[in-house]
């Protein structure tokens, strides 16, 4: 078997007193997307947050993280991005007051050759923009701009937070479709509520309820299974079918 | 007229003393939201080691390049001093509001003591080129050069900063870190490196403000820097945090608010104007003329 690029056991995530994530063990495949899938306020940002390091400073994390043999949760966030994890966050984060231009700028790092080349052709729209304020561009143009900003540089993995919320049906397409390309060539681990997205492009899923792991296994099986992914997500879809993936009782979101 | 015109003169001489105060506090409020009630401590380290290196520095004086070589000298405790207190005290507690607030205000009080236990409580006299001695005619007024010398450096410095944040790495750094601090560490930039360059620039231009604020005034003293804190919050506050530009605007309204009261209301009436300017900006945009943007 392959080994898993991120490896996650055991976290925990208290914040403020509130324990967000409790025990919470999964594996990312090194190739495609593995989608981080539950119900709103489960722990899915809090996830990617602490595996990026992000966790605010009133928050306490448990656990292993490990990004190949190496152990991330002691290192600080810059330290990990360097070393390959690239981060693009919920709600975009674009610096709205920087253009296009030094939006992008601010993701070059010293020593390496910036891949323009690459970001221009997912995104040619970044090209025409480059000197009009990020805050000016519509919700797709931002989402780009903050892949684009990630894509810039060489990722052993990419986490990306919700990149259709909020987006026009044909924006998702698009965003879905540069996704599903950039998956060619660097694993990611996607949190997303669409599921039709999540159907194009996950092949593993790993289900959250209540902070916990729910159920892990392969994502179209889930999709297909419209009871388990009613309890689960709150939502049906697809045909009768028996999942082949581990679940486990968690609170009472799990059935 | 010719009052009016002195009165805008020497108002944009005040101005430019609070500029060159608030420009750094405002940078290192908006980007690493460190309160630091310490700043005004850069400022009087600033004046009194221009005004020790003038009487003992070889080679400085209070005249001609002898006294470019004092300020320069000036300048550079103010900034080592800040670049200091960022390292050692401000570091450990970013995030810590409290703490951080409790230890600049302890630093700022220590740092008067220090001055005075030094060389005393009372206001020196502060060595001063022969031309800031003097006048310069300008539209039928007759304008101290002083006040025109801190007119010329705050522009300069007002220059060199919007260039700076404009042109360079660090200052795109520091503008996209007054926007979202947490999304620059999460592209890889180590944003504590930033975090001690706005301290020092902070410290460099307070420092520049206690040496030519010197000359301005005429005397140095150990609680120059805190009286004029209190003004410098206050530009910092209307012009908006993290704005350069909002500090430049909001310094100009203070100084010429409070010069022109001063001289046609009662003296001191002016002190009262400028806080209720504040409590109209709050009002009216709390987040001050220019927001929480490192406009450049």
């Amino acid at each position: 078997m392959t080994e898993p690029v991120l490896t996650v056991e055991d976290l925990s995530v208290r914040i403020a007193g509130l324990h967000i994530l409790q025990g919470v063990s999964f594996t990312v495949a090194p190739t495609g997307v593995t989608v981080l899938l539950g119900r709103n306020g489960v722990g899915k940002t809090t996830t990617l947050r602490a595996v990026v390091g992000l966790t605010p400073r009133n928050g306490e994390v448990r656990g292993t993280v490990r990004m190949g043999a190496q152990s991330l949760l002691a290192r600080p966030t810059y330290r990990l991005v360097r070393g390959g994890l690239g981060y693009v966050p919920e709600d975009r984060c674009v610096f709205a007051g920087l253009t296009v231009t030094e939006n992008l700028r601010l993701a070059e790092r010293r020593g390496t050759i910036p891949a323009y080349d690459k970001v221009y052709a997912l995104f040619p729209e970044l090209e025409r923009r480059g000197r009009q304020r990020a805050g000016s561009l519509s919700g797709g143009q931002q989402q780009m701009l903050a892949i684009g900003r990630v894509l810039l540089n060489d990722n052993r993995l990419l986490l990306v937070d919700e990149p259709t919320k909020g987006l026009a049906p044909k924006v998702v397409t698009e965003v879905a479709e540069v996704l599903e390309r950039v998956a060619e060539s660097v694993p990611v681990l996607l949190v997303e509520q669409n599921l039709a997205v999540v159907r194009r492009l996950a092949k593993d899923a790993v289900v959250l309820a209540a902070g916990q792991v729910a159920w892990t296994g392969d994502a179209q099986e889930l999709l297909l299974e419209t009871a388990l992914t009613k309890s689960l997500l709150g939502v049906g879809t697809g045909e009768p079918h028996h999942a082949s993936g581990r679940a486990a009782p968690v609170g009472k979101d799990a059935h | 007229m010719d009052t009016v015109i002195l009165l805008t003169l020497t108002g944009l001489g005040l101005a430019a003393l609070y500029f060159l105060v608030a420009s750094g506090l405002s940078l290192v409020f908006g980007l690493a939201d460190v309160l630091n009630f310490a700043h005004g401590l850069f400022l009087g380290v600033g004046a009194y080691a221009t005004w020790w290196a003038a009487g003992n520095l070889p080679g400085a004086g209070s005249d001609g390049f002898g006294f470019v070589l004092a300020v320069a000298f000036g300048v550079a405790a103010g900034t080592l001093v800040a670049v200091l207190v960022e390292l050692v005290l401000i570091r450990p507690l970013y995030s810590r509001t409290i703490e951080q607030v409790l230890v600049t205000v302890g630093l700022s009080l220590a740092g008067v003591a220090l001055l005075q236990a030094t060389w005393g409580a009372d206001a020196r006299p502060f060595p001063r080129p022969e031309w800031t001695r003097g006048v310069t005619g300008i539209l039928g007024a007759q304008v101290p050069n002083g006040g025109l010398l801190l007119v010329i450096a705050a522009v300069l410095v007002l220059g060199a900063l919007l260039a700076f944040l404009q042109w360079t790495r660090y200052g795109l750094v520091i503008r996209a870190g007054v926007e979202n601090r947490e999304m620059v560490t999460a592209l890889g930039i180590d944003v504590r490196k930033a975090f001690t360059l706005v301290f020092a620039i902070g410290g460099a231009a307070a420092a520049l403000a206690g040496a030519l604020g010197g000359v301005y005034f005429g005397t140095v003293s150990p609680g120059q820097g805190s009286s004029l804190l209190i003004f410098a919050f206050i530009v910092v506050v209307i012009g908006g945090m993290g704005s350069v530009v909002g500090s430049a605007y909001a310094a100009v309204a203070v100084g010429l608010l409070q010069q022109f009261v001063n001289y046609y209301g009662t003296s001191g009436l002016g002190d009262i104007c400028v806080v209720g300017l504040l409590a109209v900006v709050l009002l009216l945009r709390p987040q001050g003329i220019a927001g929480k943007v490192a406009t450049a």
